[in-house]
């Protein structure tokens, strides 16, 4: 074991690794982050997605010493210090862009890599971001429709 | 996985020289050899990480080439080529995903030569030189000539994929029809058109990986037209891969199909 440090939401953490150590493991695992998901392990559903110096990556994907020094922003990141949900993360609530939750963090943190570098996407830019998440519940309609209120764009509401 | 040991080096020679161990492998963005690694179906020892190598990393304009570092990512690829060879900017921005697109490297997808990558076609197509490094200095291949067959290509153990170069004043168009569990190519072609000359290549079909579909290069280098291709004989379905999801005449079909749409959308600009 060696000691990497890595800069977690603003806040620097130093865990130890071996090389084959996961980032998902070392943020789950060693830093008790457990927000990020592993819904699949192998590189398919996006649930572990986090950012790298603000670039989405699969966190199962990357071996933590790859990522000594740099920025990793998770979900845990995201809302305010307060509890106040960000606007991407409200959006999801106020259209039901979830079921049991699961892929929802990977979602999220896709939807804020997304409108970082495309504020007002289409509905199509939006599907094919969004190719690498997997959803076993929604049926993906309302978290499009999610991503899009939250980028500004008016959506049909949703029926409770 | 099983552990190894993980090198990060600087620079290129120092890269190479830590290849030189036998069980030494290079490591670029891990979105095939990770998850290979994890199923056991490779243990290297040690794991050489060319991703902390900036000359590696960068693409730019050399006159008439375009320089594509070896580690550079499909995403930097997108964004860098989108004047200089839009239908390669595309070919690179649907690669997988967003997140695969951060990471995975144009070295590592022509290193691996999956029969069913999109980078082969699209540098068989362009006619592009690979530039690979060892301990005796670098050699440069003709993407004919590099791509050797199903996951085998000329690099040598030890070497590394550490430039790609492609011709610019070309109009390149890839059509890819996804095999939606992978995000990988099912079959997707690229034409590439320079000069008057077309190449056509073919990925996600071949039952040897990556080829040129010369027939259809023929009769499209005489006119440049997708109604010519009904002269071109279609590559024989029982040659071509044939799988759960789809047969070698299926495919072959999506052979003809892919560059009909692909020389309507060239003809058309
Ligand atoms: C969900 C998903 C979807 C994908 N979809 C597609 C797709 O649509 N089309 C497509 O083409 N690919 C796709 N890929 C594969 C992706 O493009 C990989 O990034 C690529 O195949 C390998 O590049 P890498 O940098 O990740 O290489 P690595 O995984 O790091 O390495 C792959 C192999 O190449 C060797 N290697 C790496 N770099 C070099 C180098 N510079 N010189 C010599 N050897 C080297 C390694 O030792 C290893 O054997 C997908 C992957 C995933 C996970
Ligand atoms: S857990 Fe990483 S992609 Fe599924
Ligand atoms: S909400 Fe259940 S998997 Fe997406």
């Amino acid at each position: 074991m060696i000691d990497t440090t890595l800069v977690v939401n603003g806040t620097e953490r130093t865990v130890p690794t071996e090389a084959r150590t996961l980032l998902v493991d070392a943020l789950r695992e060693g830093m008790g982050l457990t927000g990020t998901h592993v819904g699949c392990d192998t590189s398919q559903c996006g649930a572990c997605l986090v950012h790298l110096d603000g670039a989405p990556v699969k966190a199962c994907t990357i071996l933590a010493r790859e990522c000594e020094g740099a920025a990793i922003t998770t979900i845990e990141g995201v809302a305010d210090p307060d509890g106040t949900l960000s606007s991407v993360q409200q959006a999801f609530q106020d259209h039901h862009g979830l079921q049991c939750g699961f892929c929802t963090p990977g979602m999220i943190m896709a939807a804020i890599a997304l409108l970082r570098d495309v504020p007002r996407p289409t509905e199509a830019q939006v599907r094919h971001y969004f190719e690498g998440n997997i959803c076993r519940c929604t049926g993906y309609h309302n978290i499009v429709k999610a991503v899009m209120a939250a980028s500004g764009q008016v959506v049909e509401p949703v029926g409770a | 996985m099983y552990d190894f040991d993980l090198q990060r080096p600087k620079d290129l020679d120092a890269a190479i020289a830590a290849l030189a161990d036998e069980g030494a492998q290079p490591l670029s963005g891990g979105q095939t050899l990770l998850p290979t690694m994890k199923a056991r179906l490779a243990a290297p020892e040690r794991l050489v990480s060319l991703m902390g190598i900036d000359a590696l990393r960068q693409v730019r304009r050399d006159g008439d080439v375009v320089r594509i570092g070896g580690a550079a990512t499909h995403g930097r690829i997108a964004d860098a080529l989108a004047d200089l060879l839009p239908g390669l900017a595309d070919l690179s921005a649907r690669i997988g995903d967003p997140a695969v697109r951060t990471r995975g490297t144009i070295g590592g997808s022509v290193a691996n030569n999956d029969p069913a990558a999109c980078w082969p076609a699209g540098l068989l197509a362009c006619d592009a030189t690979i530039v690979t490094a060892g301990p005796d200095g670098t050699t440069e291949h003709a993407a004919d000539a590099f791509f050797k067959g199903m996951f085998e290509t000329a690099l040598e153990p030890g070497h590394i994929v550490s430039e790609v170069q492609v011709p610019l004043g070309q109009a390149v168009r890839y059509e890819k029809m996804i095999q939606p569990a992978s995000r990988f190519a099912l079959t997707a072609v690229c034409v590439a058109r320079r000069d008057g000359t077309v190449r056509v290549a073919v990925t996600g079909a071949g039952g040897d990986g990556v080829f040129r579909w010369t027939a259809a290069e023929d009769v499209l280098t005489d006119r440049f037209d997708a109604a010519a291709l009904e002269d071109a004989s279609v590559p024989a379905a029982d040659a071509l891969l044939s799988d759960i999801h789809g047969s070698g005449a299926y495919r072959a079909d999506l052979v003809a199909v892919l560059t009909r749409r692909a020389v309507a959308a060239l003809a058309k600009d």
